[in-house]
């Protein structure tokens, strides 16, 4: 393998805050938002999709030099889409009430842009060790975003975090009054576009030219 | 028909699919910085919606649903664990067909939406809404009522943003937030308006 | 080496191993895991019952206590007759949530009659009998569900032997508002019920409410704040699932003693 350390290195850290999938291409965010109001089932989620984005690129790695390019997007989609179901088979045999409250959001992993994009873009050129690392980079730059909106809104939205009380809520005799937008779908927007900017004041490079 | 009504105006309004549900965001927030060109996407999700939703309602109840091979000789044949590759199979499909038909009989309509269509495969409204359609159980009529009225919803948010976007270019926003950070917000805050239609019911 | 993966024969060579290799890996994940699958929808089923029932710690061994407490009855709303199958299942496995999604197994509400918003209720319904030591009736389990705010709210309610005081009630599924709607989950609401009538003095009215400042201590919930819309919905739901078109008949044949719960 021609790979140096360093630029395993490059391939699986890079993605997580220089080049976040999320904060600068946009990418995948569909499926994620929507599970994010419990800590639980954004760690699943994550995990999932890390999983799924390592081992497609892994697998299209593999054979991308048998591949006619003719069919080469079914073909992506076919190994994605297998591995989809394989994790929401083990969800819901080993996840049960984690599955249910995913519903339909493991099966988005399909049409999620990451995965797709990283077969494409990466993996087709790549060799099979490096796509792996590349898909399991992508896979923790998209979980840290998540991870972080997932933090935010159960920790300040229901005063737990993995369903512990951490701060005790008014309701229950404590202090804590919930800010119940939190738990309300808009606000993970309001999150994500804190954190590009947070982002972004750390790494101006990145601010996005005036048109 | 109240029914149906009543669905219609909850798919576009209530769950709408980009506002509460997260789904084709990708494109959502790439394609809406012009009114015109959302308009267009808007457009063809409408009709990409309306089509595979029943279609896939049909393929899923005589073919994947458990027990629905009966016709076939296996009636305790299971298959739906197959549903998440046979959507996204049947959309790639639907979405190859329709592209091909336009441009063979309707070029004006293919020149406006052709573009829009290869987009639309990996979007993940309509894998969505195909698989709120299974797991809601929907009947076949429903499924259509569906389908239009998830895509209206999608377009009219679509059309909504961009709008949003097009009079952001003049607001002087700070450096970090420009481009990507303003718009989720702006997203964030229509997805807000959009939630006052809960609870209405006809 | 390009060209040569352009040819037909390579294409098609390339995409049926592919086909082939995909289909044994998600079969072979679907049918193994199936078992496993199956068993922990029914054993969710069953921890939904005996919490409605109040009989769930977080020490109990459900499976256990189901088999020994619980017995599980097909009935014919229409008819008030137990039935040993419906639909070709028998009662374990027959759900009557998804036959009421289906026309020939249904009847079809008319809008006025239907307060809770379900627009079809199911023929035949699934109740679970629990009896004491002694054999006699001790809570009945009833399914009930009904629109809130956002969807539907799926639930069980369990009565006492007089079939007319609650015992607790579960609503195992909804898509209410987390933290406002979604407190119909919250443990602390759901005591209020247990005690509550729902049926007046003869048995014929309900006069179960959910609602602001209860007027009638005996009948009425609390309405959660902040959530009208979910709790109206509750209200309609229990007005409808405990009127004579659902449970009132079966109900007074059961009070009688004419349908026996073996």
């Amino acid at each position: 393998m021609a790979s140096s350390a360093k630029e395993m290195k490059e391939v699986l850290f890079g993605p997580i805050f220089a080049n976040n999938p999320i904060a600068l291409q946009i990418l995948g965010i569909c499926s994620a938002l929507a599970v994010t109001s419990k800590m639980e089932n954004t760690v699943v989620m994550c995990i999932a999709l890390t999983l799924v984005t390592a081992f497609s690129n892994l697998f299209i790695s593999l054979i991308r030099n048998h591949i006619p390019s003719s069919v080469r997007i079914i073909v992506q989609m076919t190994i994605i889409a297998s591995l989809v179901i394989v994790v929401d088979q083990v969800l819901r045999a080993y996840a049960y009430s984690i599955a249910k409250e995913l519903s339909v959001f493991v099966g988005l992993i399909i049409t999620n842009c990451i995965v797709m994009g990283r077969a494409e873009a990466f993996a087709m050129k790549s060799s099979p060790g490096l796509s792996f690392l590349d898909g399991i980079g992508n896979g923790l730059g998209y979980s840290v975003v998540l991870l972080f909106v997932g933090f935010i809104r159960e920790l300040f939205g229901s005063g737990s975090l993995f369903g512990y009380q951490i701060l005790s809520l008014a309701s229950e005799g404590g202090w804590y009054q919930p800010v119940g937008l939190l738990i309300l779908p808009p606000s993970a927007f309001f999150i994500i576009g804190g954190f590009i900017w947070i982002l972004r004041t750390f790494r101006p490079e990145q601010v996005e030219p005036k048109d | 028909m109240e029914a149906y009504i009543s669905l219609f105006i909850k798919s576009v309004f209530v769950e709408n699919l980009a506002l509460s549900f997260f789904l084709g965001m990708c494109t959502f927030l790439a394609v809406s910085k012009k009114v015109s060109t959302a308009f267009g996407l808007g457009v063809a999700v409408i009709v990409v919606l309306g089509i595979s939703v029943p279609v896939n309602n049909l393929v899923y109840h005589n073919i994947l649903a458990p027990g629905a091979l009966s016709w076939a000789g296996f009636p305790d044949a299971d298959l739906s664990f197959l549903r998440f590759l046979t959507f996204i199979g049947v959309i790639a499909a639907l979405v190859q067909i329709l592209e091909m038909t336009l441009d063979k009989y309707v070029p004006a309509l293919y020149n406006a939406l052709g573009i829009f269509l290869p987009l639309i495969t990996v979007n993940c409204a309509i894998f969505g809404g195909v698989s709120f359609m299974v797991e809601r159980d929907y009947n076949f009529t429903e499924s259509i009522v569906y389908g239009i009225g998830g895509g209206v919803g999608w377009a009219l948010a679509i059309v909504a943003l961009a709008a949003v976007r097009e009079k952001l270019k003049y607001a002087d926003v700070p450096d970090g937030l420009r481009g990507l950070g303003i718009t989720f917000i702006s997203v964030g805050l229509i997805g807000l308006g959009f939630m006052s239609f809960s609870g209405v019911s006809l | 080496m390009a060209k040569k993966n352009e040819s037909l024969g390579k294409t098609l060579f390339v995409v049926i191993a592919l086909c082939l290799v995909c289909a044994i890996i998600v079969s072979g994940a679907a049918v193994g895991l199936k078992p496993i699958q199956q068993k922990n929808a029914a054993l969710d089923m069953q921890r939904n019952v005996l919490d409605a029932a109040g009989l769930l710690e977080p020490s109990t061994d459900v499976v256990a206590v189901f088999n020994d407490r619980v017995n599980t009855k097909l009935i014919n709303l229409n008819s008030l007759e137990l039935v040993e199958q419906a639909n070709g299942q028998n009662a374990t496995n027959y759900d009557p949530i998804a036959a009421a999604n289906k026309p020939e197994w249904s009847t079809k509400l008319q809008k006025s009659e239907d307060t809770a918003g379900i627009g079809t209720r199911e023929d035949v319904t699934k109740v679970y009998f629990i009896n004491n030591e002694q054999g006699e009736l001790e809570t009945l389990v009833l399914y009930i569900r009904g629109y809130g705010l956002w969807g539907t709210m799926y639930g069980l309610i369990s009565l006492q032997p007089d079939l007319n005081t609650v015992r607790s009630v579960n609503f195992y599924e909804h898509s209410e508002t987390p933290g406002l709607g979604g407190e119909i989950q919250n443990p602390k609401w759901v005591a209020q019920w247990s005690g509550k009538e729902i049926y007046g003095d003869s048995n014929e009215q309900v006069e179960f409410d959910v609602m602001k400042n209860p007027t009638q201590e005996n009948h009425d919930v609390d309405a959660l704040s902040g959530a009208t819309l979910t709790s109206n919905g509750v209200d309609n739901l229990v007005e409808y699932w405990f009127s004579d078109k659902a449970y009132g008949p079966l109900l007074e044949k059961i009070r009688k003693g004419e349908l026996s719960n073996g």
